[in-house]
């Protein structure tokens, strides 16, 4: 099937901007059956493969498309942050990292905040993308899920994470870590004031971000065959020096240990959200007693 | 037998020199042989104390993580009055990495907990070198829940690598018990005082240490990853730790700087093993002044200002 690929190469950066990792072709393979797929097909599929389910990593804008109502949203800005806060080398500098990855995806960092209605409902999505940097959390993200919520709490409507990390962003160190509890802190107040708080588990997602808000949802979401865990497999591998079970760390594999809600099709995400939401708002919030 | 780490050779040469000076002194009681032991003496201590001065980040790793620096369990034993352990998370099992329990610090009744590394290698084994499950958070939170309805403080003590790697943590949710932990540590109203005595690596510490305020022992270490870990995700190569630790910026000095700490307790010169009496007692008046310094605060107020602490935090970098 090489071929295709040899013969074929125009280039579309603007349009595949947010895909896989082979931008540069008309025609791109599914990695996990080789079906190979028009990319205007892919688009319409949501990258969702059509001869075997597979579901693509999708970036912030098409994510936003497929999940807001006539895909239409608006786009929240999340304040800058420090950037390279620890001035950080090794291989290369975190600086020239951070420039590389921003030319790439055109996003200042891995997480975008967008506003819209999802079914009809005033919602609040924040996308984290595994493009840039490999989805990973550092400041610049905690700001951006620092901007959601308080945005979600400012139009009472829910927050939908849509989760993607390879981790922390080692290179901004202690800082990284502590975007755990900032976010943390986040989710309680949307919890306190009621608003639900939604994650939607894509592949992969591990790390500080599942051991903070990505895994405090009201109801967790997964996308079909994500990997979902703490520890990466290869740790894990390294560490007890055994086999792996299979589907270990996939999100069918967590339904059945009951770490996640319900896995869900792509195509039937706008569909449960609004669902869920409904249900979850559908009734009037309680009146405080008067004596 | 003491242990000595890698950068410790020139004080271990010594301290031979005068073992063996001392055993041949016994045999022969010569004047000019004692005077010679408290000559190097004198040179040891001041090769310790110079040593110590400036130590390096991966130098500090070590101290850190030194096999006779005072752990959780001698702290309590030391420390804490009728210490009352609790077990089990009451949904799965029982996790010896993490210590749980009651008990009088300074005379006032508090909730502890702490990661316990062990040590030997029995214990070690039986606390699986302090890298907790699931469970050990779980029990966490209960602890912390009982603590918030008996209005009892809750100290901590973190010494972890990190969270433990392994099928049935994953299968039973260690992300997700880790982030509820952190989520309790945020809501508690009652004082809450963290001591990183040792090692705070990564989620699996800061499951326990997202206090109040945050205390940490002259030459411990808190880091997102391991120094190792970081080197071979960025340098492909673990033999970069020294590096990495350098540029993670993990010692107690630059998290001071960067906000993430409270309060940096000194250790006695050439470390807390070197005089862990001492550390011990430094720390148990420590924990003692902080908790009452929090003690006029609400329970509103105390779940208050630790959340925007932590709303605040990393968000700037080192200016």
């Amino acid at each position: 099937m090489n071929w295709l690929k040899n013969f074929v190469r125009p280039r579309f950066p603007s349009v595949f901007r947010d895909h896989d990792d082979t931008p540069d072709n008309l025609w791109q393979s599914c990695k996990q059956c080789g079906e190979m797929i028009f990319h205007r097909d892919l688009a319409l599929l949501q990258h969702v493969c059509p001869g075997c389910d597979h579901h693509m990593r999708v970036g912030a804008r098409e994510r936003f498309s497929q999940l807001f109502d006539d895909g239409a949203f608006e786009t929240i800005e999340v304040p800058d942050v420090p950037h390279d806060p620890l001035k950080f080398k090794d291989q290369k500098r975190y600086a020239d990292r951070l420039r590389d990855a921003r030319n790439k995806t055109g996003d200042r960092d891995a997480v975008q905040v967008a506003l819209g209605k999802i079914q009809g409902r005033k919602s609040v999505i924040a996308v984290q993308d595994f493009q840039f940097m490999g989805g990973s959390l550092g400041m610049a993200a905690g700001e951006a899920v620092g901007t959601a919520g308080p945005t979600a709490l400012g139009n009472n409507a829910p927050l939908i994470m849509v989760a993607a990390a390879g981790g922390a962003r080692m290179q901004e160190g202690i800082l990284s870590l502590m975007q755990m509890p900032r976010t943390t802190v986040i989710v309680q107040q949307l919890r306190e004031r009621g608003l639900p708080y939604i994650v939607v588990l894509t592949d992969p997602t591990t790390g500080g971000v599942t051991a903070s808000y990505g895994m405090l949802g009201d109801i967790q979401i997964a996308e079909p065959g994500a990997l979902i865990g703490f520890a990466g497999p290869r740790v894990i591998q390294d560490t007890i020096k055994e086999k792996l079970p299979e589907g270990f760390q996939r999100a069918e594999y967590l339904l059945e240990h009951g770490m996640i809600d319900m896995v869900v099709h792509r195509h039937k995400l706008p569909e449960t959200l609004g669902r869920v939401l409904g249900l979850l708002m559908g009734r009037p919030a309680p009146e405080t007693q008067t004596a | 037998m003491q242990t000595y780490l890698e950068f410790e050779k020139p004080i271990a040469e010594l301290e031979g020199k005068i073992h063996e000076l001392r055993s041949v002194g016994q045999t022969e009681g010569a004047v000019d042989i004692f005077e010679e032991i408290q000559k190097l003496e004198v040179k040891v201590a001041d090769q310790v104390e110079r040593l110590y001065k400036n130590l390096d980040a991966w130098q500090k790793t070590q101290v850190a993580r030194h096999p006779a620096r005072p752990h959780c369990m001698d702290y309590i034993e030391t420390l804490v009055e009728d210490f009352t352990p609790l077990a089990g998370d009451r949904l799965y099992s029982e996790d010896y990495a993490v210590i749980a329990g009651l008990g009088r610090w300074q005379g006032q009744a508090v909730a502890i907990l702490g990661h316990e590394k062990g040590s030997n290698t029995q214990s070690r084994l039986k606390h699986n070198f302090g890298m907790a499950r699931p469970e050990g958070y779980r029990k966490a939170i209960r602890i912390m829940d009982m603590a918030e309805r008996f209005n009892l403080p809750v100290v901590t003590l973190v010494d972890t690598a990190g969270a433990y790697p392994g099928i049935g943590a994953e299968e039973r949710g260690q992300s997700e018990a880790i982030a509820r932990c952190t989520d309790k540590c945020l809501q508690l109203g009652v004082p809450f005082v963290s001591v990183i005595i040792g090692e705070g690596g990564s989620g699996g510490a800061l499951a326990l240490a997202t206090a109040s305020r945050i205390l940490m022992l002259e030459h411990s270490i808190y880091t997102v990853a391991s120094p190792e870990a970081c080197a071979s995700i960025l340098w492909r190569s673990s033999e970069h730790a020294n590096t990495a630790a350098t540029a993670l910026k993990v010692t107690a000095q630059d998290l001071e700087k960067l906000g993430v700490i409270d309060r940096i307790l000194t250790e006695p010169v050439g470390g807390a093993h070197r005089d862990r009496a001492q550390m011990m007692s430094d720390v148990g008046l420590a924990v003692a002044g902080e908790l009452a310094k929090l003690a006029s605060l609400s329970p509103q107020e105390l779940r208050d200002t630790r959340r925007q602490k932590y709303l605040d935090m990393g968000r700037s970098g080192i200016v």
